[in-house]
């Protein structure tokens, strides 16, 4: 599979005395879907901030493409192509859909100085634009505020904003959460297709659709990593068995 | 919503012309009174790039209308005009370069620490032109004589003809609107309403948030420059008050009153503000109570904060966008 695209080591944050994320250290590759699940407050959105920049660590270290990303920023660090979703919904709700994705794609783009240009005079951009609307099951929604939008449709822009830049690396904060059966079917499989070119961080409490698209599990539990492999040597150690979901949820997909 | 959108466009193009013509009908005092009406309407509309379209609440707006005065004033030679050419450009260009340093600065707080901070570098401003003999102390300086432009012995510009300077004030207020909204539809003007909206998602998607707003300051304190600039030529004089923190609440008040975050909402805030203003403190009107102007002043802007909370502009602005959510759900 070569180098991993992204690497941790040792990746720690406190917060006071609280360590939400213990000396976590995991590989992302190109071409797969990494699952990290875990009870709530196991510390997997933590993790995420940490590789997002939006949090810097306490110790350990992040790297992208043999780049240390320490003291880089999240804007910056976006810019290199890590992408990310947030769990809670954070999109720009006055703004239509379409300007959700458009400002998304405006991000990677060096049309930012040219002021004397509308903003959708850009095909380059809007095309990102669209293409984003699309994938994500969002194009007969383009015009609407993004306010008006479901939950389940806000889900969905979230990840198409995240998809309008462009990015190598996605991490997915709980995409599927509050979304509708049909609108989750069609994100496991976006999340399958994007697979074979982007590297996958996967939040998921969905286990059936974490075994559906995963081709590594990793499970974490009061922030440290409990185990993690292949998914189904993960499902069936007995120490996960133990410690998570009380054995039944986990057996029963 | 293109119907109302239309319709608004078509009455501030009417008000505008409206004013174009009003210099012939009206007297002197009233042609002054609106020049200086216009001239507060560029420094309202240069707020709320930063208070409307950036989020950036500023308390100190003050400092680029003043320094932007005692530019013009320190370079023109007693009893000389000023030249126009040079000191206006200079005049702007000294309040961007102070907007880009202080820039570097205030724009590293955000919330309440921002509106103190920038309220404090336009007092250290004030204290520095009140206490020292720099700018004539507390008494200020004069500019007694008015920049004219000349064409040979015909005089195409002279800015000591209220008319010619009405004319002249009104080109560049429509002139900043224009320029304004141009910018804000641009990939730039996006961008800031991006970051007032959320920040923090901005900076995720990848953009460099610090850039975007120290540039938007930098315009913002251009435009406020040359606001003051314009000021400074009409009264002739400059003295610390035009730098001083009242200065700043005037002009932060003609934003909410008009309506911030719509450009022409701070133009109509700017209208009322001063027209109240020459109403409540006219003894005409309201006899020995006018002392109290500031009274009667406070307690309109409360009823539009409670009423309106759109500003003004919300009585023009609002029937139509109530009609674009209609048609949206239906």
């Amino acid at each position: 599979m070569g180098d991993p695209i992204l690497r941790t080591e040792g990746l720690t944050k406190r917060f006071g005395g609280l360590t939400a994320v213990d000396r976590v250290s995991l590989e992302l590759y190109v071409g797969q879907v990494h699952a990290v699940i875990g009870p709530n407050g196991a510390g997997k959105s933590t993790l995420t901030n940490l590789l997002s920049g939006d949090l810097p660590p306490t110790s350990g270290s992040v790297w992208y493409r043999g780049r240390d990303l320490a003291g880089l920023k999240s804007d910056e660090i976006s810019r290199l192509g890590v992408g990310r979703s947030y769990q809670k919904t954070n999109i720009f709700l006055p703004f239509t859909v379409f300007e959700n994705c458009r400002l998304a794609a405006q991000s990677r783009t060096p049309h930012a100085w040219r002021i004397f240009r509308r903003a959708e005079g850009f095909a380059d951009i809007n095309r990102l634009a669209e293409e984003a609307m699309e994938a994500a099951g969002l194009a007969a929604r383009r015009d609407r505020v993004a306010a008006t939008l479901s939950h389940g449709e806000q889900r969905q822009l979230e990840i198409a904003m995240c998809l309008a830049t462009r990015p190598r690396v996605l991490l997915l904060d709980e995409p599927l959460a509050g979304m509708g059966p049909h609108e989750s079917l069609r994100i496991v499989e976006l999340i399958g297709r994007l697979a074979a070119d982007h590297a996958i961080m996967l939040i998921e409490h969905d286990m059936e659709a974490v075994f559906s698209v995963a081709g590594h599990l990793t499970v974490m539990v009061n922030g440290e990593v409990l185990e993690s492999g292949e998914p189904e040597a993960v499902r069936a150690s007995p120490a996960v068995q133990m410690a998570y979901l009380g054995g039944e949820e986990l057996l029963d997909v | 919503m293109q119907q109302s959108t239309r319709a608004l466009t078509l009455t501030l193009a009417a008000a505008a012309l409206l004013l174009l013509a009003f210099p012939f009908a009206e007297s002197k005092f009233y042609t002054q009174l609106l020049s200086k009406i216009m001239i507060m309407a560029i420094f309202a509309m240069s707020l709320d790039l930063l208070v409307g379209y950036t989020g950036l609440i500023s308390l100190g707006h003050a400092a680029f209308f003043g320094l932007a005065g005692y530019a013009v004033a320190l370079m023109t030679p007693q009893y000389e005009a000023p030249d126009l050419w040079t000191s206006l450009p200079a005049a702007v260009g000294l309040c961007a370069a102070f907007a880009l340093v202080t820039g570097f600065l205030v724009l590293r707080t955000s919330g309440v620490y921002f509106i103190m901070v920038t309220l404090a570098f336009a007092q250290m401003l004030f204290f520095l032109f009140h206490d020292t003999k720099l700018g004539g102390g507390s008494d200020g300086i004069y500019i007694y004589i008015k920049p004219e432009i000349r064409l040979g012995e015909t005089s195409l510009l002279n800015l000591d003809d209220a008319r010619h300077f009405y004319y002249f004030v009104w080109i560049m207020m429509i002139a900043v609107y224009g320029f304004l909204r141009t910018v804000l539809r641009s990939t730039f003007g996006h961008a800031l309403l991006g970051i007032k909206t959320n920040e923090h998602r901005m900076r995720a998607l990848g953009f460099a948030t610090f850039r975007y707003k120290l540039a938007a300051y930098v315009l913002s304190g251009a435009l406020a420059g040359l606001a003051g600039y314009l000021a400074a030529l009409q009264f002739g004089f400059v003295n610390p008050e035009i730098l001083s923190w009242h200065q700043s609440g005037a002009v932060l008040m003609m934003v909410i009153l008009g309506g911030m975050g719509t450009l022409f909402g701070p133009v109509i805030g700017a209208f009322a503000f001063v027209l109240l203003q020459e109403m409540f403190s006219n003894q005409a009107v309201l006899g020995a109570f006018a002392k109290h102007w500031q009274l009667l002043m406070g307690a309109a802007v409360i009823l539009v904060a409670l009423y309106l909370p759109g500003g003004l502009a919300g009585l023009l602005a609002r029937p139509g966008r109530k009609k674009a959510i209609e048609a949206d759900d239906g």
